[in-house]
């Protein structure tokens, strides 16, 4: 029964969304609601879920003091800095000027946003060692990046201007078309390989053939 | 671990240094920019002779020269010519096309992180909105996108000729809030939108909002604009909203998520598309307001110079490389 039960519900509700999307007419309209409502609950109680998870996973951490302790320690001070200034606050928490949003905009946001430009370091640190002309794929890859690259930054076009180019070869238009023309048709591709795979995937789960979902082994 | 925390309280104990002591914004002249440009381009020189010697550059410098790149131009005061693509137009002229009353969905599905990128769009969307008296109706996928929204919307309605409207929450615009539920919030939307927001951000019931109130399902909608970083985003909204209920839907994406749009865009299935900071420099000049995203662009400039530079450095490093490889094999 343990494996049964979500067996049939996958297959159920799987099979109701692929017929209400083209019968939306009742009884389907109406399950597609029900089970869209059932996700949205789920969908909640996995976010206390996670954030309990992390908060267990952090704690056995600094008990068994783990490789990197430390970073736990942080993870579940703020955890619970950020909850209580929350329950403190109130209804309004979120409003202007509270403790939350002081919180919010001056220690969480540029916090977030520091560890999202670590990006940048990467890339240019993986374009220096990656980008070499090895052979023509790579060759083209590198073109094709060197055009976007400059194509879309303003410093494209004024040096662009400054050798008087036509307006045809100026680097934001050759960004623009490949953009346009190589990038979207690769894009296609992936996108319908994608599409072809989920479908594939899908059909196994709902059919009960793939069961990697249940856990186990 | 000592050594990470002792550089992490020496970065706190500078910041607290410069915060302060220098406590007017800090601006260089043309003339200290444009040596420090000079500089910068000399010194790249400098490796690139260093390279065809045969001393590699490690990532360390590399590193460095992005973090030069990137703060440095924030203090410099350069103009850049910015010139709009079409993809961007394409989303003006939809907004544009819009009549005074038309609802407008804004769906904020990011997070903090792509705030610099995401964030300048918002606020010169807004801004386009409410100047042209279209009503604002505001959701978010992501957790903290509405919360975002907030930060954008009372920035602009702190704008003067925005605030001369004396525009009025739930009359003129709306924040409907967080739904978790990814594409299945924007299917339930697709019939009633009460069902997945009955209280606003704000715990407003959502019948007792005047804007919303006759705002049954997306048919509703005139127009839609979805912020995305990410799952859930612009690629649920197209597969959803647009193909299932014919939503009329423009998009600004990360610039690392951008090029995924382009096969919807060319299909027609988006309006207009704003890719990364470049997008939102864009928009901001065609709608005639100079925010963040044109202050950024210089930093963007300088930084995708330097990795261009440091491209040729590594191409030329490799092609030394091998060469000398050769003549190695050949002895």
């Amino acid at each position: 029964m343990r494996r049964e039960v979500p067996l049939i519900i996958t297959a159920v509700v799987g099979i109701v969304f692929v017929i209400q999307y083209f019968i939306p007419h009742y009884p389907f309209n109406k399950l597609n609601g029900w089970f869209s409502d059932w996700f949205s609950i789920i969908g909640a109680c996995a976010i206390w879920l996670g954030a309990l998870n992390l908060l267990k996973i952090s704690a056995d951490k600094v008990y068994r003091k783990r490789s990197g302790w430390g970073y736990s320690v942080v993870i579940i001070v703020s955890f619970f800095v950020m909850a209580v200034i929350g329950w403190l606050g109130g209804e309004s928490f979120r409003d202007f000027g509270t403790s939350f949003d002081w919180m919010y905009r001056f220690v969480y946001t540029p916090l977030s946003s520091t560890m999202f430009a670590l990006l940048a370091f990467f890339v240019a640190s993986a374009s220096y060692r990656a980008f070499r002309a090895r052979n023509l794929e790579a060759t083209l890859l590198l073109l094709a990046a060197f055009f976007v690259m400059i194509g879309r930054v303003p410093v494209g076009d004024a040096i662009g201007m400054k050798l008087q180019l036509p307006d045809a070869i100026m680097p934001s238009s050759i960004a623009i078309w490949i953009m346009n023309v190589i990038n979207a048709a690769g894009q296609r591709a992936i996108l319908i390989g994608i599409a072809l795979g989920i479908v594939s995937t899908s059909l196994r789960v709902i059919l009960g053939i793939e069961r990697a979902h249940l856990g186990g082994d | 671990m000592k050594k990470e925390f002792l550089v992490y309280l020496g970065i706190l104990v500078l910041a607290i240094i410069f915060y302060f002591v220098i406590t007017e914004p800090v601006t260089f002249s043309p003339a200290v920019s444009l040596i420090i440009i000079a500089l910068i381009a000399l010194i790249l020189i400098f490796i690139f002779i260093r390279t065809i010697q045969g001393s590699f550059v490690g990532r360390r410098t590399v590193f460095t020269f992005v973090a030069i790149s990137v703060v440095l131009p924030f203090f410099m005061t350069i103009e850049q010519a910015i010139r709009t693509s079409p993809e961007v137009q394409a989303l003006y002229a939809a907004v544009e096309e819009l009549k005074p009353g038309a609802k407008v969905l804004v769906s904020f599905d990011y997070d903090p992180p792509s705030a610099p990128e995401l964030q300048p769009m918002a606020e010169t969307f807004f801004n386009l909105c409410l100047e042209r008296d279209l009503n604002v109706i505001i959701m978010g996928l992501w957790p903290q996108g509405p919360q975002q929204a907030e930060l954008a919307m009372q920035k602009i309605l702190d704008e003067p000729e925005i605030a001369a409207k004396n525009l009025e929450y739930g009359v003129d615009y709306v924040n409907l809030g967080f739904q978790v539920g990814n594409e299945f919030v924007i299917q339930r939307m697709g019939d009633n939108i009460a069902s997945m927001f009955q209280t606003d951000y704000y715990g407003t019931p959502y019948d007792s909002l005047p804007l919303v109130r006759n705002v049954r399902n997306l048919s509703n909608i005139d127009f839609s604009f979805n912020l995305s970083a990410g799952y859930p985003g612009t690629v649920e909204w197209v597969q959803v909203a647009v193909d299932r209920y014919g939503v009329n839907l423009g998009a600004g994406n990360t610039a690392v998520q951008a090029p995924q749009m382009y096969p919807y865009l060319r299909a027609g299935q988006l309006k207009g598309l704003l890719g990364g900071l470049n997008g939102a420099a864009e928009f901001e000049k065609i709608a005639g307001r100079i925010g963040k995203g044109t202050k950024f662009m210089v930093s963007q400039s300088f930084s995708h110079v330097i990795v261009i530079a440091f491209i040729i450095i590594g191409n030329a490093a490799y092609f030394l490389g091998e060469k000398r490889r050769k003549q190695k094999a050949a002895e």
